[in-house]
């Protein structure tokens, strides 16, 4: 502290030793640059994906993106053909996530007392953890010959039921807890007044707090559709390596991720300025720019319920 | 019976005396179904547990734990994961000295010193962006900068591997969890009471000291909650890891007499998870055990360390508290 001493006038100087001040000057720009990092990130990956992705579309005839198929080494770029199966992987994935993810969300959020949560909820946070590699193989050794040869006895052994099956129970913990969190929001008043007017349990549940916190709710869905599409590992091991355009879910075929890792398995073979290897890059532009389009859409849903709550 | 209903908040008790002993079948049949969804998690959590280590108990029957030591091979019978556990903890390294320090700084920046403009708020944003870019496209900017650009440029192109080392693989990883942990430490430092930064920067602290003796200490547990978790997160990714350089193939040497400089920058390296999907790519039966050997090795350690993870928090609130 360095402190004026005149000798007439008290005058105390409160700004303080001027090394500390440098030093909190030095901290806090230290500090920024760490947060600017992220900015550097996004423009890294927006540089990486475009670059190539632009040399991909002028080295090839736009007719090519209609081909018959995917097959990137035959010149043949059927996007259409990755789309479709990438939607019907998040489709699957979405039969199981919403129901299951959504109703675990009730029970925690509006049934489930504090013993029955503390239980139940790290069930969830340990299938959160569990890596995708590890749902693939259990897509690929379980719920192909137990449940979809069950169902369906002459599916193909890699198909888009067992892995959007497998990709349904991966995104089941993120919809369940982002949907909890808008739910557990609702103020309790709005519950209090159902039951003041005589509603019932199961009324006040899904009546009340679950159009209540229905923008939430939504934003859970989205943000669960974009895990979906932007999964990898399952559908890379248990979707198969068709490149044909299918709608038949008992067959597999190759999703947007599934054709990326399947170029970078045989990436040694296709690298460099290959029309093949940089079709990688134009997939990978795809994804990035839909599942970030899901995810700004999400955000501002998560946004107006904190606001209005 | 009394302690059935202390544990009631005021509304429940509200609820139950307005709606009444009565039982209702409706009441009964939702809270049912809603218990089933959550139930569901747990029998698939358990099912998926019990079938993979069924699987692996000829593997360790048979081998015990030199499956764990030994290395790579084409051949079922003595293929090991010993290089893919060395390349896990080595790219966990990498993680965790890159991602979390920058982690936690930027955290601190935007909790601690930015004020709400829009320089904050687009950096916010951008970081809920990032952390919902999918995995695999973290692996295409490995790739492009990491590989081809950093360690191209840095070490040449020379000894087979071009680039892509254990370097560009953790860069890739931290890169990925950079965003999670940012978010983490944000939420523990802003589980801090105000009231203790307000009463440090009364008695004359600067904005660093506060953070640094008194923020950071009552945060510390829940960050390296926070970071535990998602470190462990990129030791179960492989996505980035299949563009990003790591080894594909069930086989390659690593030379016998390389320095640690070598050993990361110009020798080919793979990672567990890596390995269980080459495994579980094979078309011979015997892997299939392989596979969810490999599996529950990954999954204990995991396991371990989130287990730890949330002991050492456990610890270290009660002495703050």
């Amino acid at each position: 502290m360095a402190i004026a001493q005149s000798s007439g006038d008290a005058v105390i100087d409160l700004t303080g030793d001027v090394r500390r001040r440098r030093r909190e000057r030095r901290v806090k720009a230290v500090f920024f640059a760490a947060a600017a990092v992220s900015i550097l990130i996004s423009v890294a990956i927006v540089l990486a994906l475009v670059g190539k992705a632009w040399a991909f579309l002028t080295s090839i005839e736009l007719s090519q993106l209609w081909a018959d198929g995917w097959f990137p080494r035959r010149g043949r770029f059927q996007l259409p053909a990755l789309l479709v199966h990438t939607l019907l992987i998040t489709s699957i994935a979405m039969t199981v996530a919403v129901p299951f993810g959504l109703g675990s969300a009730i029970y925690l959020s509006e049934y489930a007392r504090s013993g029955v949560r503390r239980v139940l909820k790290p069930t969830l946070e340990i299938l959160a953890g569990i890596p995708s590699v590890v749902l693939g193989f259990f897509a690929l050794q379980f719920i192909t010959p137990n449940i979809v040869r069950g169902m369906f006895p002459d599916a193909q052994s890699a198909n888009f039921l067992a892995a959007g099956i497998a990709v349904g129970i991966l995104t089941i913990p993120l919809v369940a807890s982002v949907s909890e969190d808008a739910m557990r929001a609702v103020p309790l008043s709005l519950r209090e007044a159902s039951y003041g007017l005589g509603a019932k349990k199961w009324h006040t549940a899904l009546r009340v707090v679950f159009p209540a916190a229905i923008s939430g709710i939504i934003a859970a869905v989205i943000l669960g559709i974009s895990r979906a599409v932007g999964e990898t590992m399952v559908v890379a091991l248990a979707a198969g390596l068709n490149g044909i355009l299918t709608f038949n879910p008992t067959q597999g075929g190759l999703t947007m991720t599934g054709a990326m890792a399947n170029l970078a398995v045989g990436s040694d073979r296709v690298a460099g300025d290959v029309a093949a290897f940089q079709s990688l890059f134009f997939v990978g532009l795809v994804l990035f720019a839909l599942t970030l389009g899901l995810n700004v859409m999400s955000g501002r849903l998560v946004r107006r319920y904190r606001q209005r709550y | 019976m009394i302690a059935d209903v202390r544990a009631l908040t005021s509304t429940e008790m509200v609820r139950r005396s307005i709606e009444g002993r009565r039982f209702s079948p409706i009441n009964a049949l939702v809270a049912f179904m809603l218990l089933f969804t959550l139930l569901t998690s747990v029998v698939i959590l358990v099912t998926l547990l019990a079938d993979t280590i069924t699987a692996a108990l000829p593997v360790f029957e048979a081998r015990g734990f030199s499956f764990i030591t030994d290395s790579l091979s084409p051949s079922a019978e003595s293929a090991g994961i010993s290089q893919g556990i060395m390349g896990s903890l080595a790219l966990t390294g990498f993680v965790i000295v890159v991602a979390f320090p920058l982690g936690v700084a930027a955290a601190v920046y935007l909790e601690e010193y930015a004020s709400d403009n829009r320089v904050t708020r687009f950096i916010n944003a951008n970081i809920r962006n990032l952390a919902g870019v999918p995995s695999i496209v973290y692996g295409i900017l490995g790739l492009f900068l990491f590989v081809e650009i950093m360690m191209r440029g840095i070490f040449g192109t020379e000894g087979g591997i071009a680039g892509r080392n254990v370097i560009a693989g953790g860069l890739t990883l931290a890169v990925l969890v950079l965003p999670i942990m940012i978010i983490t430490t944000s939420e523990a430092l802003r589980a801090v009471p105000g009231g203790l930064r307000e009463a440090s920067l009364a008695v004359g602290a600067t904005r660093w000291e506060t953070i640094r003796h008194h923020v950071l200490p009552v945060a510390f547990p829940a960050i390296l909650t926070g970071s535990v978790l998602t470190i462990a997160r990129a030791f179960g990714e492989s996505a980035p890891l299949l563009l990003a350089g790591a080894q594909l193939s069930l086989f390659f040497s690593v030379a016998n007499d390389a320095s640690f400089v070598d050993l990361v920058s110009n020798q080919p390296y793979t990672a567990l998870p890596i390995i269980i999907f080459n495994f579980a790519r094979q078309p011979q039966e015997e892997f299939v055990a392989l596979t969810a050997a490999a599996i529950v090795v990954l999954l204990v350690m995991l396991l371990t360390v989130n287990a730890a993870a949330v002991i050492v928090r456990d610890r270290f609130e009660r002495r703050y508290r």
